[in-house]
């Protein structure tokens, strides 16, 4: 009997390491998940042969899913089912003109379900159960029953191994794109192109972005605020705290900012989870932090609203030194709650970020810049504005939640003591 | 065991009268059983041979022979009670229903109730509307009660017998459209089909077609008609209502994984409706198709010939039943 391989994390395939077919042994790596930001191997957990991928690459998961199945040595995938294989030839060559039905079209030479109106592939219960038996995904059967229903003969005695998964089997061919999108034409060559293969965390990256942007309604709402005060607060602190060998950041201080105000709008502290929302209690700021070689990772400052603007100094630096030496730890990358970008080192006035689902908030922070500004008196002068924009996802709030949430951090950042009681 | 052929009509009266010869017990009443020879025949010659104490030719009263027909079971006797037709038995509903299928259980089984309700079922020759009723369902709805429909002579034969010998009320109907139709007969006086047994009448792998009396003919018609469509058809007869041979149903349908169920009566809350549940309830993970009915149209019977036939299913529409679920 062919055994399950179970991926006890939540997580995104990224490789299959083994083909449908290849022999196994226990503990050989099989597959690489991105789970938690991080690359997360998965063992064989017996002898035997991979006889069914269950899952594509790019396929996001929830903890506990099958996603292979291993038999034992001279299994075959089709293997195992009990059911006697002569009758199905009978019955497939012995069918009779079936009359026309005309709901459906059926997609007659598609290796692909026809299905209903409403998307619901038509498979008789006894196809399904053996399609279960035998990992077969029936959304790649072509059904031959009434209507394009996908019954027992369609089934019984189809080969998983044979059923083509797209994005699986584009993997095995190495200049194929691994990543679903759109055809641009024929992959440039010659000497004026250099191509480059997407690494696992791009990829990660573009699955992860293009889900959101596919299926998170954001909004946008941006601010100006006067950091002149921060500005100068900072400087005050960072003087006392030089002995100690701690220099707090400007992000530092946004970041806290950004937990404080959380605190008092729960409602960008939740998830949204279909139908369900889940609110946090713990405000777990993440802070989005670039690699050195063309790749981001989101890192997570604890509790952050509880945490002082000195220890959360020393943990960031401790933090971003390590991811960037490649050194990612799974509390690391863990538990954020609400994601904060800044690219204000960069100079740039203002961006906007997309969320990290099942988060529904984010800050872009722009630079703190000298600009010319109308004074209290009427006058022209000098002032430190920096500009951020809040990401948010319309099905968890409204734009005018979004404003006032601003406006609280506005005031945070403009009367900076309060960052430190 | 099969040695000459004999239409069903004449496999039940063989099987009455060599009853009525065993068990002196076991006697016949009901209207024309007795000097008119029986309305169809099947008490051909019995008056002559048991007398009129054994052959009672009784008034045009249902109520009364289903009423006389459990006091007498009651009483000790095993009477074989024989309406005209099915759709008369309407009368004697209260006798069947309220009083032979509960004897038993009142009297907490020291009182038994070992009648036979015979009766002709079905259609033909424009009896019209209120004579053309293929009732079983109704009287299989009620515990107590066991119903059969034999679908040719062999099992008329052993059926009737059975259900003679048996200390427990029986509904037992006899298609009208089958009386004439010869089968082979038993020669073993003793043959049984025992109650609650069906019957696999044709083996087959693609579809199972399920249905008992005249519908099974309706069947072995369409599988002939299959077979050469290369289409491979499998017929349970289940002979009884009550009991239900879901056992060989359910073998049957993993089998095949489709089924066409068959009837002469109506299709609302119908054999087929208990059946197709069964299976549903049962058989799920075997289902590779709808369960499709072949019954007879929801509107009284007319009396028009024409007009008739075409509210009764055949085996043509068995034939494309099968076909919109391959």
């Amino acid at each position: 009997m062919a055994q399950d391989v179970m991926f006890t994390m939540d997580g995104m395939l990224l490789n299959w390491l083994k083909e449908v077919g290849d022999s196994v042994t226990a503990g050989d790596i099989i597959a690489e998940f991105d789970a938690d930001k991080a690359t997360v191997e998965v063992e064989a957990p017996a002898d035997g042969v991979l006889v069914a991928t269950l899952i594509e690459v790019g396929d996001e998961i929830e903890e506990g899913t099958v996603i292979a199945r291993i038999g034992e040595v001279g299994e075959s995938a089709s293997s195992g089912n009990g059911a006697s294989q002569a009758p199905a030839k009978a019955e497939s060559d012995a069918k009779p003109e079936a009359p026309p039905v005309a709901t459906t079209p059926q997609t007659a030479s598609s290796n692909e379900a026809a299905r209903t109106p409403d998307g619901h592939i038509m498979a008789s219960p006894i196809a399904k159960r053996i399609a279960a038996d035998k990992g077969i995904e029936l959304t790649q059967v072509a059904g031959t029953g009434p209507g394009g229903r996908i019954v027992k003969a369609d089934v019984e005695n189809l080969d998983p191994a044979k059923v083509v998964k797209p994005a699986a089997a584009a993997v095995s061919t190495s200049a194929a794109p691994t990543m679903p999108f759109q055809s641009y034409g024929k992959l440039p060559e010659g000497d004026d192109v250099v191509i480059i293969d997407m690494n696992r965390m791009r990829k990660a990256i573009a699955k992860g972005t293009i889900t959101s942007m596919n299926t998170t309604p954001h909004f946008y709402v941006t601010i100006e605020t006067d950091v002149g005060e921060l500005l100068r607060l900072r400087k005050e602190l960072n003087t006392q705290l030089a002995d100690e060998g701690i220099k707090i950041s400007v992000n530092d201080m946004v970041v806290k900012a950004v937990a404080l105000t959380l605190k008092h709008f729960p409602n960008l502290n939740t998830h949204y989870y279909g139908d369900k929302f889940v609110q946090h209690k713990r405000i777990n700021v993440a802070i989005a932090v670039a690699l050195p070689d063309n790749g981001l990772v989101n890192v997570v400052s604890p509790d952050t609203d509880k945490t002082s603007l000195s220890a959360m100094a020393q943990y960031h630096v401790e933090m971003f030194v390590n991811v960037r030496d490649g050194k990612i730890k799974p509390e690391y990358v863990h538990g954020g709650t609400f994601l904060v970008s800044n690219l204000g080192a960069y100079g740039v006035e203002s961006f906007s970020s997309i969320i990290d689902p099942p988060q529904s908030g984010a800050l872009a922070v722009g630079a703190a810049r000298k600009i010319p500004v109308v004074l209290d008196d009427g006058t022209i002068g000098v002032g430190n504005r920096m500009k951020v924009t809040l990401s948010v996802d319309h099905r968890v709030s409204d734009g005018a939640e979004g404003a006032q949430f601003l406006q609280h951090f506005k005031n945070l950042i403009e009367n900076p003591m309060r960052l430190l009681v | 065991m099969a040695s000459k052929n004999l239409p069903m009509r004449e496999a039940l009266r063989q099987a009455l009268l060599e009853e009525m010869q065993r068990d002196e017990r076991v006697f016949i009443m009901g209207e024309e059983v007795g000097h008119w020879q029986g309305t169809h025949r099947v008490t051909r010659g019995f008056v002559e041979e048991f007398g009129e104490k054994r052959v009672r030719d009784t008034p045009i009263t249902e109520m009364a022979i289903g009423g006389l027909a459990v006091g007498a079971a009651m009483a000790g006797l095993r009477p074989v009670a024989e309406f005209m037709t099915i759709n008369f038995a309407f009368l004697a509903l209260d006798a069947i229903i309220n009083h032979a299928a509960k004897v038993h259980y009142f009297f907490d089984g020291l009182v038994k109730c070992p009648v036979v309700f015979r009766a002709a079922t079905g259609w033909g020759d424009q009896a019209t509307a209120s004579h053309s009723h293929t009732p079983e369902p109704i009287f299989a709805h009620f515990p107590g009660l066991y119903v059969g429909s034999p679908s040719n002579s062999t099992d008329a034969y052993g059926m009737l017998k059975a259900s003679i010998r048996n200390d427990n009320p029986v509904l037992f109907t006899e298609s009208i459209g089958l009386y004439s139709r010869p089968g082979p007969m038993p020669d073993d006086t003793d043959f049984l089909v025992p109650i609650g047994k069906g019957d696999i009448k044709r083996e087959g792998s693609d579809v199972t077609l399920i249905s008992y009396g005249r519908g099974v003919r309706w069947c072995l018609q369409a599988a002939r008609q299959l077979e050469q469509e290369g289409v491979s058809a499998e017929i349970v007869d289940v002979r009884w209502l009550r009991p239900l041979d879901t056992d060989l149903i359910f073998e049957s349908f993993k089998k095949t994984n489709r089924a066409v169920i068959v009837e002469e009566s109506h299709q609302f809350y119908s054999f087929g409706s208990e059946v197709a549940a069964q299976i549903q309830e049962h058989c799920f993970d075997w289902m590779d198709a709808p369960i499709k009915r072949v019954t007879q149209h929801d509107v009284p019977v007319p009396f028009s010939k024409a007009l008739e036939q075409l509210t009764y299913p055949n085996a043509d529409d068995v034939v494309a039943a099968v076909k919109e679920i391959l």
